[in-house]
């Protein structure tokens, strides 16, 4: 098989991923460091007969995602974190009525309008829901831009196999920087859409809603959510797990931290030390039974993140008091080096 | 002597399910729903009709009628409905929503629907207050009108006046009818049923936006009887909102 490999950017890695799964629907609101999806799926999606639609605000824009959605489309958005604020609406929306879409943030550091240095401050708003109500979005965090690419149409599977959106929770970081890709075209085909609004013509009329005012009616739809949100915990974790027997630490981190954190564990192991090293590509659903086995393998972990402490609360949860949990955080668009992590994982050590 | 025979001279819409309406006594939205009904029958729409219903009393349109019908979040109609038509051009795609979702909190989807010619169709119910959380100020109560949050009645000084979305909606390039028409008499709801319809032939002829703006009573929150609530169209509503076809390029 030959398989393609092009020198890309991770938004257009991004944006190219999401059309090769199928895509053909974007709407989206500029705001900086993403500009390049738009950019590109501007004349992109035109030449392959899709709608590219620059709306008046993220508001908008993901409720026309909704829309196209709600028409059994395939449909993205993309935005930085004041804009996924603003979607959140949409968002508990579109979960509540069980809508499959994308929505891509390229994370940039706040609260408020913050800097456009990459973060990963979102985590929580990422992973909690983020709007209002009992519900969760399915996220995918990359950490190359070949993930860029591959998990746009990853995104795009679990959205339409499970109906709730998946965001991918990237950074300024992943948006902006360059690495060789392999191109895949594996096309995620919207399984029977039995609910799709598409006219009412030899069937009887649809709704798509999430008002539920009969008494219990509201209960029963949130187990629903609960049960599908159990089932992908069950069925679709992914994570990237790397520890050699007989480590006593194990470092934890994701999206482009991970890298960051995988040359210092690498460097820690050249000179001599047994690490492990722990990435969830999943944030939700969290690889909850791997952290505890991880916990219990090596009794120490480290939590490395580019933010005051976030995925931690997730495995403390997982953990449940066992073992250590050491962490190292650099919020506001701060970079740590590998050799800041490698410090810290020498500090753990002695 | 020539044989009698029965014809029917009138009958509910199709599109519309044989089933009682919730509604308030006085309330005009059953009125409404039946126009936008028997719109959709006129002009054989049912196969490709879809509704995206806003937030408030109007929300249970789904229920009354029999084609596929889509919630948008309260004041989003109109970009749900974009996303819908631009996913499926052959839709006949209407979005029904009252003054507080249109007028306040979504002014900013229906203006930019409007200024980029979305093809859908806007069936705006005006009743000069919010109905479904229990009687407060609207962006077009009148001045001078008694609700819950004007208890001395609305004050231009301080809360502004009555905003005229069917003249403001009819300035864009791309709204290719607008019309305001009222439900509170036989001749005024024929004509109500001649602009919805218009507005869905603006939407099919690929024109641009069709907006009906409809007068609509709200007896139990105006606290009047139905019958005193349409003298209120009468006499208070409509010389602030004037009838009338305000725009038609279709």
């Amino acid at each position: 098989m030959i398989r393609d490999k092009e020198l890309l950017k991770g938004n257009i890695a991004l944006a190219r991923g999401a059309i090769d799964a199928g895509c053909r629907h974007y709407f989206g609101y500029p705001i900086t460091p993403q500009n390049d999806i738009p950019e590109y799926l501007s004349a992109a999606l035109p030449s392959v007969n899709g709608v590219f639609l620059q709306a008046e605000s993220e508001l908008a824009a993901i409720n026309m995602v909704l829309g196209a959605a709600a028409a059994g489309k395939m449909a993205m958005t993309s935005s930085s974190g004041p804009g996924i604020s603003l979607m959140q609406e949409g968002l508990s929306y579109m979960a509540g009525s069980e809508l499959p879409a994308l929505i891509v943030n390229i994370s940039r550091s706040g609260p408020g309008l913050g800097g456009i240095a990459p973060t990963q401050g979102d985590y929580f708003q990422a992973t909690r829901g983020g709007g209002h109500g009992d519900y969760r979005l399915i996220v995918l965090a990359p950490n190359s831009v070949q993930e860029m690419y591959s998990l746009a149409g990853e995104a795009f599977r679990l959205a339409i196999k499970y109906r709730n959106p998946a965001m991918i929770l990237g950074d300024a970081i992943l948006g902006q920087m360059k690495e060789p890709v392999v191109i895949e075209n594996k096309i995620a085909r919207p399984q029977e859409q039995d609910w799709a609004l598409t006219g009412a013509k030899g069937r009887n009329p649809r709704l798509i809603k999430s008002l539920f005012l009969a008494d219990g009616e509201m209960e029963a739809h949130n187990w629903k959510l609960y049960n599908k949100y159990k089932l992908l915990k069950r069925n679709e974790v992914r994570v990237e797990i790397d520890c050699p027997d007989k480590s006593n630490l194990t470092v934890v981190a994701f999206g482009s931290c991970s890298r960051i954190v995988r040359t210092a564990v690498d460097r820690a192991r050249s000179r001599g030390y047994s690490i492990g090293f722990f990435r969830p590509i999943t944030l939700f659903p969290f690889p909850e039974n791997e952290i505890l086995a991880a916990v219990k393998s090596t009794e120490n972990l480290l939590v490395v993140e580019m933010n005051t402490g976030q995925m931690i609360d997730d495995v403390r949860l997982a953990t449940n008091g066992i073992g250590n949990i050491f962490f190292s955080g650099y919020p506001g668009g701060t970079i740590p080096t590998p050799e800041q992590v490698e410090d810290k994982i020498m500090d753990i050590l002695q | 002597m020539p044989k009698l025979k029965d014809r029917k001279l009138y009958s509910p819409p199709r599109s519309l399910k044989d089933k009682l309406f919730h509604f308030c006594p006085g309330c005009h939205h059953g009125l409404a729903h039946q126009l936008v009904a028997r719109a959709i029958d006129d002009l054989n729409l049912a196969k490709r009709a879809v509704g995206v219903i806003g937030v408030g009393c109007g929300v249970f349109l789904y229920d009354y009628i029999n084609i596929d019908c889509c919630e948008a979040p309260h004041g989003r109609a109109p970009a749900v409905a974009t996303g819908i038509k631009r996913a499926d051009p052959e839709l006949a795609v209407f979005t029904y929503q009252g003054d507080g979702d249109l007028a306040a909190i979504g002014t900013s989807e229906i203006l930019h629907a409007a200024n980029r010619k979305e093809n859908i169709t806007i069936i705006f119910i005006n009743n000069s207050i919010y109905g479904m959380t229990g009687g407060q100020m609207a962006p077009t109560t009148l001045p001078g009108q008694k609700t819950t949050t004007t208890p001395s009645g609305r004050s231009t000084d301080k809360e502004g006046f009555p905003l005229k979305m069917a003249e403001l909606l009819a300035t864009f390039e791309g709204t290719a009818f607008s019309a305001r028409a009222s439900l509170h008499n036989a001749r005024e709801i024929k004509k109500a049923e001649n602009a919805v319809k218009r507005a869905f032939l603006a939407q099919l002829n690929n024109k641009g936006m069709g907006i009906v703006e409809l007068l609509s009573a709200c007896p139990t929150n105006w606290q009047l009887s139905p019958e005193e609530s349409l003298k209120q169209i009468t006499n208070s509503m409509i010389p602030n909102f004037p009838l009338g076809i305000i725009k038609d390029t279709i």
